[in-house]
């Protein structure tokens, strides 16, 4: 095959999107033809310029802030209404109850800012290229990974015999707080496991509902032998309990 | 957040403008966020995102005023030309500015500048941006040799203006 058919496979090749047979005689021709040599290098530094000069805006600190917030934000349904009638009957209750209910909307805010910092986690996870820093299917050699690197340690369940994979695990910080991630696969969907020393994120959670939908996901959430446990997936809530029910026992064995 | 910086220089892109692009990736994260339950699990997560991001472009006003420039892929070009004494290429070198290429990509028709960002400043893979663009491999490769020619005249016009205006 002489130049003018190579001539039209350039950027292809330089795309690397040439089949594996075509690339090699294509390399090897390069070897021997100064003049398509030269075309594909004129053509790499193109490409090298448009990706130095593509890289050219920048999102502004603030509008990163906002985005952030507005992702994280959910509406917020003031019970002070609630507080105000009151008020009109006393003074006493209004502000037994004004208080009562400023906390408890700061609590919701907060709980729900900590589920909303999941998601984001998990979804980032999923996003990346690199999902897991320890990558192995077996609990003994995940497990130990963790060592001196959380300040905590935890049992993982034996997968034998369950729909569940192990794919591995990476240290994550909630909040400035580190903790275990550690990812199972049901079916192709990935679910990420949060693992978290308790008395580090104690007054996050709510506690009266442990299984919740966030975003699409599937969450669920428990304390046990001083760590707190989240699980969150876009897996169904029955497999979120089944993988919860799996990490329970073995933190009790 | 995943992606915001390269989304947000895409976005910037193909808007041209700082508040469209901001209001483009907000726009694309909530819808991200909202409709992630139909992300399948195993597919291409960033090829989602920029398909989000893509279609909600379509449907703004900059983006409506930009797809009435009909994209038309009619089949291959015919061979290239061979390396002359100078082309656009020994420019760049040449000038090494990065003002020129900014410039030439910015005179791009929409359809040509996001398949040539998409390819050369992300490195997608041609299956990734015909799974963003929601257009066959084939186009994509069509689009891209004739996206490129319009680069590479886009810098010889840029020149010669700039040789003229000395």
């Amino acid at each position: 095959m002489g130049c003018n058919f190579w001539k039209t496979k350039h950027d292809t090749y330089l795309d690397g999107e040439l089949a594996a047979e075509e690339m090699r005689v294509f390399s090897a021709h390069l070897h021997t033809c100064p003049s398509c040599a030269t075309d594909a290098l004129m053509r790499v530094l193109t490409k090298r310029s448009i990706q130095a000069a593509g890289k050219r805006f920048t999102p502004m600190a603030e509008f990163r802030t906002r985005v952030q917030q507005s992702i994280a934000a959910r509406p917020w349904r003031s019970s002070m209404r609630f507080g105000w009638v009151i008020a009109t009957t006393t003074l006493a209750i209004l502000l037994v109850t004004g208080v009562a209910v400023t906390h408890a909307g700061r609590d919701r805010t907060r709980r729900e800012h900590v589920y909303s910092e999941l998601a984001d986690l998990h979804v980032a996870t999923l996003a990346s290229l690199a999902q897991v820093d320890v990558v192995s299917s077996d609990q003994h050699t995940v497990k130990p990974w963790f060592e001196g690197k959380v300040p905590f340690t935890f049992n993982l369940p034996d997968l034998q015999n369950s729909e569940f994979s192990l794919l591995g695990g990476r240290i994550t910080y909630l909040d400035q707080v580190s903790g275990a991630h550690l990812i199972y696969q049901l079916r192709n969907q990935d679910i990420s496991v949060f693992i978290f020393l308790e008395e580090a994120v104690r007054g996050k959670w709510n506690e009266e509902y442990p299984v919740i939908k966030e975003l699409s996901f599937h969450m669920e959430t428990w304390s046990q032998g001083g760590l707190r446990y989240c699980i969150i997936g876009d897996a169904s809530a029955g497999d979120i309990d089944d993988l919860a029910e799996l990490l329970k026992r073995a933190s009790s064995s | 957040m995943p992606l915001f910086d390269q989304l947000y220089n895409f976005a910037h892109w193909m808007t041209r403008n700082r508040e469209e692009a901001e209001d483009l990736v907000q726009e694309t994260y909530a819808k991200g966020l909202k409709g992630f339950s139909s992300f399948q699990a195993g597919t291409n997560f960033r090829a989602w995102m920029y398909r989000i991001m893509r279609n909600t472009f379509l449907t703004s006003r900059t983006g409506l005023r930009a797809a009435m420039t009909i994209a038309l892929d009619l089949g291959k070009d015919g061979p290239e030309l061979a390396v002359e004494s100078e082309t656009p290429e020994t420019i760049l070198i040449e000038r090494s500015d990065s003002y020129l290429i900014q410039s030439a990509i910015d005179g791009l028709p929409t359809h040509f500048r996001e398949i040539i960002l998409l390819c050369d400043l992300e490195e997608m893979s041609y299956q990734e941006i015909a799974d963003t663009l929601s257009i066959p491999v084939g186009t994509v490769m069509s689009r891209l040799a004739r996206a490129r020619k319009a680069l590479r005249d886009e810098v010889t016009a840029e020149t010669v203006k700039g040789r003229v205006r000395k």
